[in-house]
């Protein structure tokens, strides 16, 4: 079962979401921008970074790299695809995901823990989890802010393609728990089948004990195992 | 009043990011793009009749907070005498 | 009659003669601009290099010494750590985004031109107090510019150091360390460059970028009108530098390349004169090759500019086709600029035709060293014979409070989380503890680092004050676990050519070197920044030293600033509690003036002290251990307390105990006692962590949750406006 960790010039993430999938029993690998044929892969991971320097918009150039004709492709045959933060980004460029990040609310970038609730275990991303669990899981960005229009973000929170939300540590979801000023704390989202999914923190980060917390790892065992399932 | 502020690179001032839209439009196959020029705009609608006036008050925003003279040139332009509103 | 040409570039009426000197004739206008920018104080060293050598730069790990792209030492497993410290700060005055912005830009590309992938950067930024509207906008400007490069290029920015103090009002520091890790065999050093050898210059397009820059900014002071040199500032572009590391990397990994320059002040003239002169060999260098971003630029502006992300590969002409390919695939411009001959001439052609002819070690050598006078100044025996009596305090509770309240000393959260600190999933122990602690994957190591600076001791005593600090960072890599294994100093002072500060400058040397050779740790790099002064007077002497440990092995569980709890006991050790309140915080919240002499460090008790805290950090039972500094134990408890989420109650009686910045002390906090304490030097118990109250004996109460406020307020609220 083999993983497609996509690297775009000004990604730099990938050789972190490499080591935290090694991590949990997968075979990644890493595949350039350019690269236009991944039939061999399972599934595809769009890691954090800056892609294109984040240039333009964010994720604007690097929706239209060679690449990205075959996770389109992926996703439309249902495979898990998963985009963290940058690959969020990127995803919502392409159509791939609803909506669109745009700046923090507080206009400079976030490095810290947070903390997001599951809200759905419908997800490529989330399967594995338990509905309301909390995990304590990094954010690091400047455009973290999820939004979408009205109607958008009302078929999203109707259709369950919400997947985490930012919150307290005891859950509690609200505007002080909401670190970056997302429509409706919004942390995650999937889109309508459940197999593309997308995150603003990174899971990868949080997955081993001297790094302070292993949450992010269900998420990355839920990818995984939706892998075999697909 | 209505008055429209560009705000663009001095030349002179490297900017990556009008390089990187550049070769982005042209590998999307638009080869007749040459070169792009990136900026800001901002509208301003101010309570004042004298276009003038208008513009001196606009200059010193320029130069005390909107554009950053190190890096930066402006234009101003009225737009509108009046403001429908 | 007009002022002659060499003077305006800021070369002396003797340089100008040694260079006709040199080549037998008046230069070229190329030749001139390219002697004045390398013999400029910034890229030659003329007055510190006399002095340098009392720094000891030399033991079995040490691969690589001063004087080279950056400092290199052997941690085992086949593993080398790069280390080195460069300012940016004249530029960050005039630009604070971009002057930030580059100079992590510059030093990133130093470490890469060891063959080093840049794995973590600190900095260490000063300004006048926030208070003051234009402070605030330097401050934010320089953070953002820190962060906006930093997170970009991705490069995690791991700690720092921050400092508010006037005489930075028109002169900010902004120093920035950069550390990379490399396998000995991808170390390139670029002795090996055979005659033939083609250069390749990489990166972006060329520009006006810094046209006398390094003569014009680093060199020279602010006369207060900055209007003529803000054409020089320039601007980074990260996305260009990370595509440019990763070429450059793959070069080094698939040994495509014989050497490796970055290209920073005095842009190609120096690159190509020091590639050439460190193989001993010559360089012709053709200007029609080099791609620029900009119309009519002459010959004097080629060699100069210095236009952000370039590199210099010097490249064996069989593996040129392959090296174009890797540039291609990411997007990195590459251009045969040169080629390396026998001699030792630079010979440098426009059409065809020569522009330029040196001998090629002359520029970066062969500038003239400057002996030049010292004198102590006026106010040193005044201020050593001075005894501020400093009064005890009516509220010790609100003088803690002040402290905290500080902004050097509140919380620096407002800072770190602006950078990604967590990139490359090597971040043990992340900023906010007095050192970072990284691991080295692939190993069972980890590598400490801390800077640290303290102007105001060394504005009092520039010998003792550089000393202490030297021991200051040696134990905050201690307290981390950490054997302190090499220094790299980043020298940043006033106008030379005034007596006092060569004084100041000659005995911060002495210090540095006494204390390293007390301690055993050698000096592998080093920067000087002159000039940091304006009509209105020098800055204080501000040697900032950055400190690398190595913890072999990892300890298993490193202590942590927020790893206390309730019931753990306290313990003090190393040094006495002297009064010591020469420069300390404590004097500056009483609104004292700035006098007195501090003690100087000891060392015994000093290397007793990092090795003991060492072993407490590397026992597993202490949680907790914490180096004191700025507002003594008080500060160093609440601190603990604070990140920790409970109280303390200490069996202090004295304030001076509690606010003395006496040096080689620090605090653990065990879970279990360890069996045997008493005999680690100086230790004594003396409080207990619970409650939610700070206790400091009968001295004061403050309630924990005022004291988490004010600290976590310090720098956001004055940044508000508040």
């Amino acid at each position: 079962m083999n993983i497609a960790v996509v690297v775009f010039p000004g990604s730099n993430c990938e050789h972190d979401v490499v080591h935290a999938l090694r991590g949990v029993g997968s075979n990644p690998k890493l595949v350039w921008h350019r690269d236009d044929d991944l039939s061999a892969f399972d599934a595809a991971v769009l890691p954090g970074g800056f892609a294109h320097g984040d240039y333009l918009r964010v994720g604007a150039i690097a929706r239209f790299s060679p690449v990205m004709a075959e996770i389109e492709a992926m996703a439309a045959a249902g495979k898990p695809v998963l985009g963290i933060c940058n690959g969020l980004q990127i995803l919502c460029e392409a159509g791939l995901l609803p909506g669109a990040l745009v700046g923090n609310r507080d206009l400079s970038f976030i490095c810290r823990f947070v903390h997001v609730k599951v809200e759905s275990t419908k997800s490529s991303l989330t399967a594995a989890a338990t509905k309301g669990r909390v995990l304590r899981i990094p954010l690091n960005s400047y455009q973290g802010s999820y939004t979408a229009q009205a109607d958008v973000l009302a078929e999203v929170e109707a259709n369950g393609q919400v997947i985490l939300r930012y919150c307290g540590p005891d859950g509690t979801v609200d505007d002080n728990n909401n670190p970056n000023g997302s429509a409706n704390g919004i942390a995650g989202v999937s889109n309508a089948a459940g197999n593309v999914v997308g995150l603003m923190p990174h899971p990868e980060r949080a997955s081993e004990p001297i790094l302070g917390s292993t949450d992010g790892k269900v998420l990355l065992e839920s990818f995984v195992s939706a892998l075999a399932e697909a | 009043m209505r008055l429209r502020i560009e705000i663009t690179r001095r030349p002179g001032i490297a900017d990556p990011e009008a390089v990187t839209v550049t070769r982005a439009l042209r590998e999307l196959g638009f080869d007749m793009v040459v070169a792009v020029g990136m900026g800001r705009f901002l509208l301003i609608d101010v309570d004042e009749a004298d276009p003038e006036a208008a513009r001196a008050a606009a200059d010193r925003m320029c130069r005390q907070l909107l554009a950053n003279p190190v890096l930066e040139d402006y234009s101003i332009e009225v737009v509108a005498e009046e403001v429908a509103g | 009659m007009a002022e002659p040409q060499h003077r305006l570039l800021g070369m002396t009426d003797g340089e100008y003669k040694g260079v006709i000197g040199l080549l037998g004739r008046e230069p070229t206008d190329a030749e001139l601009m390219t002697y004045s920018l390398m013999w400029s104080e910034h890229c030659s060293y003329k007055t510190s290099r006399p002095h340098l050598g009392v720094l000891p730069t030399e033991n079995p790990r040490v691969v690589v010494g001063p004087g080279t792209g950056a400092g290199v030492v052997d941690i085992g497993d086949g593993v080398l750590v790069a280390l080195r410290i460069e300012s940016h700060n004249h530029p960050s005055f005039v630009e604070p985004y971009q002057g930030a912005a580059t100079g992590v830009g510059g030093i990133i590309r130093d470490i890469l031109s060891m063959g080093a992938r840049p794995i973590a950067l600190w900095n260490q930024i000063r300004f006048g107090d926030l208070d003051n509207a234009h402070n605030r906008y330097l401050f934010g400007g320089v953070v953002a510019g820190i962060a906006g490069y930093g997170n970009a290029v991705g490069v995690p920015t791991v700690g720092g150091e921050i400092a508010f103090e006037p005489c930075f009002d028109a002169n900010p520091l902004i120093n920035v360390m950069c550390l990379g890790i490399l396998r000995a065999e991808d170390l390139v050093l670029g002795y090996n460059v055979e005659e033939g050898a083609v250069a390749v210059l990489l990166g972006a397009p060329s520009g006006r970028d810094g046209i006398g820059g390094a003569s014009t900014l680093a060199s020279a002071s602010f006369s207060g009108d900055d209007q003529e040199k803000r054409p020089s500032v320039q601007v980074g572009d990260p996305f260009a530098a990370k595509k440019m590391i990763e070429a450059c990397l793959e070069l080094c990994e698939r040994k495509l390349l014989v050497g490796l320059q970055d290209l920073g002040a005095a842009g190609v003239s120096c690159a190509t004169s020091e590639s050439a002169a460190r193989a001993g060999k010559g360089i012709d260098v053709n200007l029609d090759a080099m791609p620029r971003r900009e119309e009519g630029m002459t010959p004097p502006e080629l060699l100069v500019s210095e236009s952000q992300e370039r590199m210099l590969a010097l490249v064996d002409p069989k593996d040129l086709p392959a090296v174009l390919e890797v540039a291609e695939r990411w997007e990195t411009q590459a251009a045969v600029l040169g080629t390396i001959t026998s001699g030792d001439t630079m010979r440098v052609f426009e059409n065809g035709e020569i522009v330029a002819e040196m001998p090629a070690g002359s520029l970066a050598d062969g500038a003239p060293l400057y002996e030049r006078p010292a004198e102590k100044p006026g106010y040193i025996d005044e201020t050593w014979a001075d005894d501020p009596e400093l009064p005890a305090p009516a509220d010790a509770g609100r003088v803690l409070l002040d402290l905290l309240d500080l902004a050097d000393l509140g919380d620096p959260s407002w800072v770190y989380e602006q950078y990604d600190h967590m990139l490359f999933l090597n971040t043990i122990v992340a900023p906010g503890n007095d050192g970072a602690l990284l691991r080295v994957r692939g190993t069972n190591k980890s590598l400490a680092v801390s800077s640290d600076g303290d102007s105001r001791r060394c504005y009092l005593d520039p010998r003792r004050g550089a000393g202490r600090l030297v021991y200051e960072s040696a134990l905050n890599v201690a307290v981390a676990g950490a054997e302190p294994i090499a220094i790299v100093d980043n020298l940043n002072f006033g106008d030379p050519e005034h007596p006092e500060v060569m004084w100041q400058f000659i005995e911060t040397l002495g210090g540095l070197a006494e204390a390293c050779e007390a301690l055993g740790i050698p000096v592998i790099g080093g920067n000087v920044s002159f000039y940091n002064s304006t009509a209105g007077g020098h800055i204080q002497p501000t040697p900032v030293v950055g400190m690398l440990g190595l913890a072999d092995p990892t300890p298993p569980r490193p202590p942590r600033l927020d790893a206390g709890a309730e019931g753990m006991e306290l313990w003090l050790l190393g040094g006495d509690d002297t009064p010591d309140f020469a420069a300390g915080a404590y004097a500056k919240v009483c609104g004292a003036a700035l006098s007195g002499r501090p003690l100087a460090a000891d060392p015994e008790v000093g290397r007793a002290a990092v090795q003991a805290a060492r072993d407490i950090a590397c026992g597993g039972e202490a949680a907790v251990v914490h180096d004191l500094s700025e507002g003594g134990l008080a500060v160093a408890v609440a601190e603990i307390c604070i990140k920790s989420g409970v109280g303390a109650r200490l069996d202090v009686d004295d304030w001076r105990a509690v606010f003395t910045e006496a040096p080689h002390r620090f605090v653990a906090a065990f879970r279990s006692v360890p069996e045997g304490i008493k005999k680690t030097v100086g230790a004594r118990r003396i409080g207990v962590l619970g409650g939610d109250m700070i206790e400091m004996g009968h001295l004061a109460v403050v309630p924990l949750a005022e004291a988490a406020t004010v600290w976590r307020e310090a720098i956001g609220r004055r940044m508000r406006g508040a």
